[in-house]
C-alpha cells in the first residue's frame, strides 16, 4: 500500500497513482479558478506513470460547473484513445445531476 | 415584522468585480447570501450558484480573454422573482443564437465543453443574451422563488 501510493506526495496529496488508475480527490468547489491545477498534475502523472485507468471521487465536492466538465473530457480524450476508462465516484446528486445532463454519464462510468 | 419582500417591495444589489478567476466564487457566496432572505432549498441555491459561476468564468474567459477588466453582477427581486444580471465589456459575441448551442464552444483547445449557457438554460427559468462585437456581453437571468414568498407569508400570517 505504501508503494502504491507513492505518488500521493506532500506536494499533491489529491492525486495518487493505485495499480494503473489515477484517482484524483476533487475539491470542495470544481469551477475554472481551481480547474489548471488540476489539470496539470492530473497530465503530469499521466505522462511519468504507468496509468490506464483515471477515477475521479467527488466525496468532498459540493459544486461543479461546466469548467469541471472540461476537466473530465479531457483526460476521457488521453485515456480512452489508450483503451483506458474514467470513472466518477462518490458523486451526489447534484453532481451527478451535472454529469448527466452533460452527456459525461454516457461515456464514463458513474459508480454510486 | 413583514419582509419588504414578502409585502411584494423590491430587494436589490449591485457588485462590481475584477474580471478574475478568484472572483468566480465570489460572485457564488454573493449571490447565495442574497438569496438566503427566500429560504431557498439547496438545490434553488445551487442552481443560481451554478448559472452566475458559467456566466461570470465566460467574461473572464471570453469577454476578457484572461486579461482583466470589469464585471458587473446584480440581482433584483421583485414579486418573487429574481433577475440577474452579469455584464462585461469585453470583445462580445458574433453570433448569440449558435454560441447558446449545447456543445458549441470557440475554445477548445482551452478544454471549454460548450455547455455553459446549457447550464444557465438548465438551471434558471429564462435566459436573455444581449451581445455584439466590440460591444460587450450582457446575460439576463431569471428564476421564480413565488412558492417561496407564499409560504413565507403564510407563515407570518398565521396561516400555517
Ligand atoms: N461573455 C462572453 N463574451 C464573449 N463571448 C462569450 C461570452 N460568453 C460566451 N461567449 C461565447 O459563447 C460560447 C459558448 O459559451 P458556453 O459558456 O456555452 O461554452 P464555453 O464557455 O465555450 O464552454 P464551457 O462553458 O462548457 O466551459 C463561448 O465559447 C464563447 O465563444
Ligand atoms: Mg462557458
Amino acid at each position: 500500500m505504501e508503494e502504491q501510493w507513492r505518488m500521493q506526495t506532500e506536494e499533491n496529496p489529491n492525486f495518487a497513482v493505485i495499480d494503473n488508475y489515477l484517482c484524483i480527490r476533487m475539491p470542495k468547489e470544481v469551477d475554472h479558478h481551481g480547474a489548471a491545477a488540476i489539470r496539470e498534475n492530473a497530465d503530469r502523472l499521466l505522462l511519468n506513470e504507468q496509468v490506464r485507468n483515471i477515477v475521479f471521487d467527488f466525496e468532498n465536492t459540493s459544486f461543479m460547473d461546466s469548467s469541471g466538465i472540461g476537466i473530465i473530457i479531457g483526460r476521457y480524450r488521453k485515456i480512452s484513445s489508450l483503451g483506458g476508462r474514467v470513472y466518477a465516484i462518490h458523486a451526489d446528486e447534484r453532481i451527478q445531476r451535472i454529469l448527466k445532463a452533460s452527456g459525461m454519464s454516457s461515456i464514463i462510468e458513474v459508480l454510486l | 415584522m413583514m419582509r419588504r419582500e414578502a409585502k411584494g417591495m423590491k430587494e436589490e444589489m449591485k457588485l462590481e468585480f475584477d474580471a478574475i478567476s478568484e472572483n468566480e466564487g465570489l460572485a457564488r457566496v454573493v449571490i447565495a447570501a442574497f438569496l438566503t432572505r427566500l429560504d431557498p432549498t439547496l438545490e434553488q441555491l445551487q442552481d443560481v450558484k451554478t448559472a452566475v459561476s458559467e456566466a461570470v468564468t465566460n467574461a473572464v474567459i471570453h469577454g476578457y480573454e484572461e486579461k482583466g477588466g470589469k464585471i458587473r453582477m446584480s440581482a433584483v427581486l421583485e414579486k418573487g422573482e429574481l433577475k440577474l444580471t452579469i455584464e462585461d465589456e469585453g470583445v462580445g459575441i458574433e453570433d448569440i443564437s449558435k454560441a447558446m448551442q449545447p456543445l458549441f464552444t470557440t475554445k477548445p483547445e482551452g478544454e471549454r465543453s460548450g455547455m455553459g449557457f446549457s447550464f444557465m438554460e438548465a438551471f434558471m427559468d429564462r435566459v436573455e443574451v444581449e451581445s455584439s462585437p466590440g460591444n460587450g456581453t450582457t446575460v439576463h437571468m431569471c428564476k421564480s422563488f413565488q412558492e417561496n414568498i407564499l409560504s413565507q407569508s403564510k407563515l407570518l400570517s398565521g396561516q400555517v
